[in-house]
């Protein structure tokens, strides 16, 4: 190959580049991300068993999904969308009664805490889950993630991204009310 | 009746667009003056056109006419009139129509200022420009329209997100705009060129300006981003690595490489493909960041696909402008000739170096935004957050931080490293001084703390010995080195000052990402609570009905060794329309730091509040250091070279000798 094309095919590398990094995207077009159905849909959440935020706390295993239709979330202090969130699952666990859990994901724990004075805590356990092991079987995408679980602790349905007020009032509320029935 | 103006402007604005896009570019390949000055006259019409429309849009939001829809959902008749707006931008249909309105807006400057740009070049520039402006107007006409009417109109709106009623934030986005699109000029001269097969020192020339001003612009907007997290996200935080941070740094990135190939471009006339490049994926990593930014829900790259219609055309859009781009480059980029030689160790290879560094930035924060998205399309999930991007940084921020302070000082085509470094001695010495000091206030750890302080008084004490090195400060008489002072161009005093804040910013993210002091207790009225040597006194907590808001106030009382020194008011807002709380953080700044209070809820069992108070170190000088780079911006920018169409007024420098090389 001599030096002249050498360089012109170095020219076309930026292209191919952009297109294969395209396709991706268009791939990723096809798919509703907020909806990308967990793998778990249905069937029982991972074997997990989380230590508590400090020493002594209780922690989160998942024995404790189980008899109660519950919300899971994977949340993080340094995760900007999880405070804006926030208050809606305040209002969830006070106004609405719902059982809230927590992975507090690849956190410090100091920092959750301050997170949790400061926005005030839903939560009725919460797991640290430091190396972010446990969101892997969860196939947690990004946080903040919600997670709907029935009574027999089987997933029901996933949520991607910061919860909105019409996310709470169209499909998770009535889908917890459905499934308590 | 207003807002059908403003649509039809806008339907008028896209047909202005198509004439400015084909009129200049089929003139340019015929050589035919009359149809390339058309397009002159179409961006202009143009600019005229969104006005109105953007103006339309305005006064529906001022008045708040409900029976827009995008009022409705955005705004509410007790909003503040500052927020009402800035709510005009504060959604993705307004601010895409901000956007468009500032494409205008450099199209008709290039246009208007552009007058010593080679006619053909200038056409091909605003025909580009207007392809943009084709692609994004029709984007905005078929998918987001502004002025689409609700019937019944309701009584009254949906409010803004209160997050973003804040004065700090109404204004961030009209930067940040002006930043992205700014580079969409850089972007046309790329393409312009490509078509044109040539790039010579005086494209270099044409093009800085515009680059500047769009990096002024967006530092200043990421600055004002950060600094509202900083106040408003209440715990004094101030960079989350969030996917919609990451999409500004990103053009930033590239667009600071872009900033320093161009000057090889014009004094050495070397780097032309690798600039050409570096402006067409700028403006690519611009477009990128605002869908990432303006794509429906509010942060994250969730956000991404959430409405697929607009998605698939955001999709078609980069594609259209970056493949466009890269394949005119894959197949032009060859026939621009290769410039001057010089060796690895010069200015030229200085600043080579600070590209690949940048440039590889920008790429690790392309991967670590976008890769949960690529990941995902071959069914592996993984997440990436803060923990990675603070692991990376330091190892390219340091070597970036120790090419900037030496890059002025070599000259070009060659230099000799070694007696650059002997001449640096001052630097290392002021460098370890500050060390020596932050050893000394803080302590021997943590260690990453001390290496922060070293980058940061090595790149401000740099910036400030290549100044006085420039006018020989100390070694001539002080009446002398002023008077040079006085004649250095105002783009090396541009280098210098940007470089310094640059310290400046760097010493502030040191100060309190590794030295912060905090502390968590529940006060009761009259109880003290003692930080950093400040005493806190709680002093009255009372509730408030506020224009659309209702809040609950805490009074504070800061003294420091007995004296009263500032009383302070922290917040938490409840915005019953929005059905969302904020708080407002109460800050007693000095210049060195930050005494930070947050009010948290009511202590449910014995009575007081949980109250937060944290201690910044050195966190001003963030955003000082910022302002200070926004400032070198503009001292560059108004280097008489730069001017664009002036003729030179002064004669020449007041000795050759004086005229540095650049």
């Amino acid at each position: 190959m001599s030096a002249v094309t050498r360089h012109r095919l170095l020219l076309l590398l930026p292209l191919a580049v952009f297109l294969i990094l395209g396709g991706y995207f268009a791939l990723g077009l096809t798919k509703d991300p907020s909806k990308l159905p967990s793998m778990l849909i249905d069937k029982p959440a991972p074997t997990f068993a989380l230590p508590g935020l400090s020493e002594g706390e209780k922690g989160l295993s998942n024995a404790d999904l189980t008899g109660k239709v519950q919300l899971v979330n994977v949340f993080a202090s340094w995760c900007a969308p999880c405070r804006v969130e926030h208050p809606l699952l305040m209002r969830l666990a006070k106004e609405d009664g719902v059982t809230i859990h927590a992975i507090n994901y690849k956190d410090k724990p100091e920092a959750a805490k301050a997170f949790l004075d400061q926005m005030g805590n839903p939560f009725t356990a919460i797991g640290a889950d430091k190396d972010g092991r446990v969101a892997i079987d969860f196939g947690v995408y990004g946080v903040p993630e919600t997670y709907v679980i029935d009574r027999q602790g089987r997933v029901r349905y996933r949520h991607v991204g910061p919860l909105m007020p019409f996310d709470v009032d169209e499909t998770i509320l009535p889908m917890i009310r459905e499934l308590s029935k | 009746m207003i807002p059908e103006i403003g649509h039809y402007a806008l339907v008028l604005a896209l047909l202005l667009a198509v004439a400015q896009s084909v009129m200049p570019l089929v003139g340019a390949a015929r050589r035919d003056v009359a149809w390339m000055e058309t397009g002159r006259m179409a961006a202009f019409a143009q600019l005229a056109a969104i006005t109105i429309s953007f103006a339309a849009l305005m006064q529906a939001h001022v008045v708040s006419d409900f029976s827009v829809l995008n009022v409705v959902n955005n705004s509410h008749s007790a909003k503040p009139m500052l927020y009402k707006v800035s709510g005009v931008w504060g959604n993705h249909e307004g601010s895409m129509l901000l956007w468009v309105f500032m494409l205008a807006l450099f199209g008709a400057a290039v246009a208007g200022f552009g007058r010593n740009i080679p006619p053909t070049l200038k056409a091909r520039v605003l025909g580009v420009q207007g392809l943009i402006g084709v692609g994004f107007l029709l984007f905005i006409l078929v998918t987001s329209n502004p002025f689409a009417r609700i019937y019944p109109a309701p009584i009254d709106g949906n409010d803004l997100n209160p997050l973003l009623q804040d004065p700090g934030l109404a204004f961030h986005p009209p930067f940040l705009y002006l930043g992205y699109v700014g580079f969409s000029v850089a972007f046309s001269f790329a393409v312009g060129a490509l078509i044109e097969g040539r790039v010579d020192p005086a494209w270099g020339r044409w093009v800085r300006p515009w680059t500047l001003v769009a990096w002024a612009s967006l530092t200043m907007g990421i600055a004002m981003g950060s600094w509202w997290a900083y106040y408003e996200l209440g715990w004094g935080g101030w960079w989350f690595w969030d996917p919609v941070e990451n999409a500004s740094l990103m053009p930033w990135l590239a667009g600071t490489a872009l900033l320093h190939s161009a000057i090889v471009v014009e004094k050495r006339d070397a780097l032309k493909t690798w600039t050409i490049l570096l402006a067409i994926l700028t403006f690519s990593l611009s477009l990128l960041g605002t869908f990432l930014v303006r794509s429906g829900v509010l942060t994250s790259v969730h956000a991404f696909a959430v409405d697929p219609q607009r998605g698939v055309a955001v999709l078609g859009l980069l594609i259209l402008a970056t493949g466009g781009g890269l394949l005119l480059f894959a197949l032009r980029a060859h026939v621009l000739k290769i410039g001057g030689l010089f060796s690895p160790v010069s200015r030229e290879g200085a600043l080579v170096l600070n590209n690949l560094l940048l440039s590889v930035s920008a790429a690790v924060v392309l991967i670590g935004t976008l890769m949960p998205l690529l990941l995902d399309a071959f069914g592996h999930k993984i997440s990436v957050g803060a923990p990675y991007f603070n692991f990376i940084t330091p190892f390219l921020t340091i070597p970036l931080v120790m090419v900037m302070a030496l890059g002025p000082f070599m000259p070009w085509k060659r230099a000799d490293l070694g007696g650059i470094l002997s001449r640096l001695w001052g630097v290392a010495l002021l460098t370890l001084v500050s060390v020596m000091l932050a050893l000394w206030l803080a302590g021997v750890k943590p260690v990453m703390a001390l290496v922060g302080i070293a980058m940061a008084g090595w790149a401000g004490f740099g910036a400030v010995w290549e100044v006085a090195d420039r006018v020989k400060l100390f070694r001539v008489p002080l009446a002398d080195s002023l008077s040079r002072a006085r004649g250095l161009p105002l783009g090396a005093w541009g280098t210098a000052v940007a470089h310094g804040g640059m310290g400046i910013a760097i010493a502030g993210m040191v100060g309190t990402t590794f030295w912060l002091a905090e502390d968590v207790r529940v006060m009761k009225l009259g109880d003290k609570a003692l930080i950093a040597g400040y005493e806190v006194t709680l002093d009255k907590v009372e509730d408030l009905r506020v224009a659309n808001y209702q809040t609950e106030m805490g009074h504070f009382s800061v003294r420091r060794d007995g004296d009263l020194i500032s009383t302070l008011t922290a917040e938490r807002r409840w915005y019953p329309v929005a059905k969302m709380q904020t708080t407002e953080a109460a800050i007693h700044t000095t210049f060195y730091s930050d005494l930070y209070l947050v009010l948290g809820e009511e202590n449910p069992g014995g009575g007081g509040w949980v109250v937060r108070l944290y201690h910044h170190p050195l966190v001003p000088w963030i955003w000082i250091g910022s302002l200070v780079m926004v400032l070198g911006g503009c001292l560059s920018l108004s280097d008489r070279r730069l001017r664009v169409g002036v003729p030179a007024r002064r004669a020449a420098p007041v000795s050759p000798a004086l005229q540095p090389a650049e």
